[in-house]
């Protein structure tokens, strides 16, 4: 417990706290705010539409709020120093070696899959996947006023990604991993010699199909079977379509909106799959899952 | 003494007019300051309350401020070399007056930033305020947001210890996978991308974490990022305006 309470209140570390902290605050507040007008007719806000001198109204606070977060940043900085380790060596190697905090989610997702999805797919998926939103969310409620009632799909999708998938992630990443980015409960210590052993398993081998032949080729019995588990994922994106396309709402969207949305959201959504097929057999004592689908050039 | 004082050209040049409380000085407070005129003179009473905005946005550039000028502060004492970097840092919290504390609010207010930002964005989000017309604002926001991330991560070598330099190399060994342009990569190989000619090879200047690594993170660190953020945020500024101020139920947007 003592080295967990060190790594929380490790001066890099409390950033995530804060994060942590606020996270929680802001989403209650949300929660407070969006029941309320979702009970009545008119939100909150709409019965504030008298208008305000900004000298002194908007100013006054701008200037206390200044003032607060100089306060807050000038204790922070006199009672907390920066880091300074030992100087730069290359043949010193620490363990574990994490990158900065706020890209802990896309490292803990190395667990998950090769480097070419979590570092480089995945961080443009989710750059793209932002700046779309806009474009591709038509529904025009709950612009300008805080609902959930409104617009579910949009803040459930929104807060899972961002709560779960990227806060929660980086929370794990920063307490939970230790040497070798092994998990640690809080209170286990981080065991540097630690070895997981772990007799990783294709999807293709639950199934009965190796995914290599004898000659240690790659067995296309295999690759077609992943193929098909990959396309048939995001195909069901197509089925979904054939089935609600005469919605008045899916008209609406058309096809194309709908193809970036659904492409998004599965992707999404596999991730979490994969995370449990990694995962998930642990539990019951089974060997984890690798790869869904394995390529001479790429393996997902 | 200060009414003579009022009276002279000198301060009248200055303040244009009397600080008496009147609607009509109120709106000059705003019109006739370069800086405040970033506002509207009267807006919607909810586009105050702390409780609507978060004021994440405004903290977010308050912090930026306090990074710039830390930064410069940082700067003269700073070399950008393998063999100075270190050393100077070391005497920067040794024996510099106030270097301690410099580098501290740099440091501190850097991660404060990745902080407020993604809490300016979900409140953006919650609030439904990337919906027509502000879709372009969102979009430049996200741009904002990456080069924050992209500032604080070539911020985190220059220190040049061992936190530095292995967070960046963890970080940037993610590029030789990149489909296509990494050695790692998928298709990198068939592609005839070696170690020595990828893009992670330009992003390093070198295989390695290594003394051009520092050099190039530096001056994107010091010069390029802020310049381009400084522009984007101008950008997001003056749409935040362009785009009717902040957003609002439709009721709210009377009279504009
Ligand atoms: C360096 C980063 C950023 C700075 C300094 C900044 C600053 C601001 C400020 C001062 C406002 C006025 C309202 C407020 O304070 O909430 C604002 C509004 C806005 N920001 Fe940002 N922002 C940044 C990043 C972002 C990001 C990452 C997004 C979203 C992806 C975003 C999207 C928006 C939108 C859509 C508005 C209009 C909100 C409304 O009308 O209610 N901004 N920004």
């Amino acid at each position: 417990m003592r080295q967990f309470l060190e790594i929380l209140s490790k001066p890099d570390n409390l950033p995530i706290v804060a994060l942590l902290a606020s996270v929680i605050f802001f989403s209650w507040l949300y929660w407070v705010k969006a029941k309320k007008n979702d009970m009545q007719e008119l939100p909150e806000e709409a019965k504030m539409d008298d208008k305000v001198q900004v000298w002194p109204y908007l100013v006054r606070t701008e200037f206390l709020m200044a003032i607060a977060v100089m306060a807050i940043l000038v204790i922070w900085s006199v009672f907390l120093n920066a880091p300074l380790e030992e100087s730069a060596n290359r043949a010193l190697t620490p363990n574990p070696s994490k990158a900065p905090w706020y890209f802990l989610g896309l490292q803990e997702m190395l667990v998950y899959f090769d480097p070419w999805i979590a570092g480089v797919v995945l961080p443009t998926l989710i750059i793209i996947g932002l700046m779309a939103i806009p474009y591709v969310d038509i529904n025009p409620k709950g612009n300008g006023y805080y609902t959930f009632k409104e617009r579910k799909f949009a803040v459930l999708t929104y807060g899972f990604g961002f709560l779960v998938l990227w806060v929660f992630l980086i929370f794990i990443g920063t307490f939970l991993r230790g040497p070798g980015w092994n998990f640690f409960w809080p209170g286990e210590t981080w065991d540097p010699h630690y070895v997981a052993v772990l007799t990783n398993v294709d999807l293709s081998e639950y199934f009965g199909i190796s995914t290599r032949l004898p000659d240690n080729t790659l067995n296309p019995a295999a690759f077609i079977f992943g193929a098909v588990c990959v396309f048939g994922f995001y195909s069901l994106s197509g089925v979904y379509w054939m089935k609600k396309r005469n919605d008045e709402f899916m008209k609406k969207l058309g096809f194309f909106r709908y193809s970036i949305v659904s492409f998004l959201f599965l992707s999404m959504m596999g991730l979490v799959i994969k995370i449990f097929l990694r995962l998930g057999p642990l539990m019951f004592g089974a060997n984890p899952v690798k790869y869904v689908w394995v390529t001479p050039w790429f393996n997902v | 003494m200060l009414e003579q004082l009022k009276k002279t050209e000198v301060y009248k040049s200055i303040f244009r007019h009397s600080y008496q409380d009147t609607q009509r000085n109120r709106a000059l407070q705003i019109v006739d300051n370069v800086f405040l005129h970033l506002h509207p003179v009267r807006v919607p009473r909810h586009a105050t309350n702390l409780g609507y905005t978060w004021g994440m946005g405004g903290i977010t550039f308050l912090l930026f401020i306090v990074l710039t000028i830390t930064g410069v502060i940082l700067m003269f004492y700073y070399r950008p070399t393998a063999q100075y970097a270190y050393e100077d840092m070391k005497y920067l919290m040794n024996d510099v007056p106030f270097g301690p504390l410099m580098r501290n609010m740099h440091r501190w207010a850097a991660h404060a930033m990745v902080l407020t930002v993604m809490l300016h964005m979900f409140r953006v989000f919650l609030t439904g305020s990337y919906k027509p017309p502000r879709q372009f604002n969102w979009v430049v926001g996200v741009i904002l947001l990456v080069l924050t991330l992209l500032l604080s991560f070539s911020g985190y070598l220059l220190p040049w210890d061992q936190l530095s330099i292995w967070a960046v190399t963890v970080g940037t060994n993610m590029a030789r996978a990149t489909p296509l342009l990494g050695h790692e990569g998928p298709f990198g190989a068939q592609l005839g991308l070696r170690p020595d000619n990828d893009v992670r090879f330009v992003l390093l200047g070198g295989t390695e974490v290594g003394p051009p690594t520092l050099l190039r993170f530096y001056v994107g660190h010091c010069i390029f990022l802020p310049l381009v953020a400084t522009i984007f945020m101008v950008v997001h500024f003056w749409r935040v305006r362009k785009d009717g101020g902040i957003s609002g139920p439709e009721s709210t947007k009377k009279g504009f």
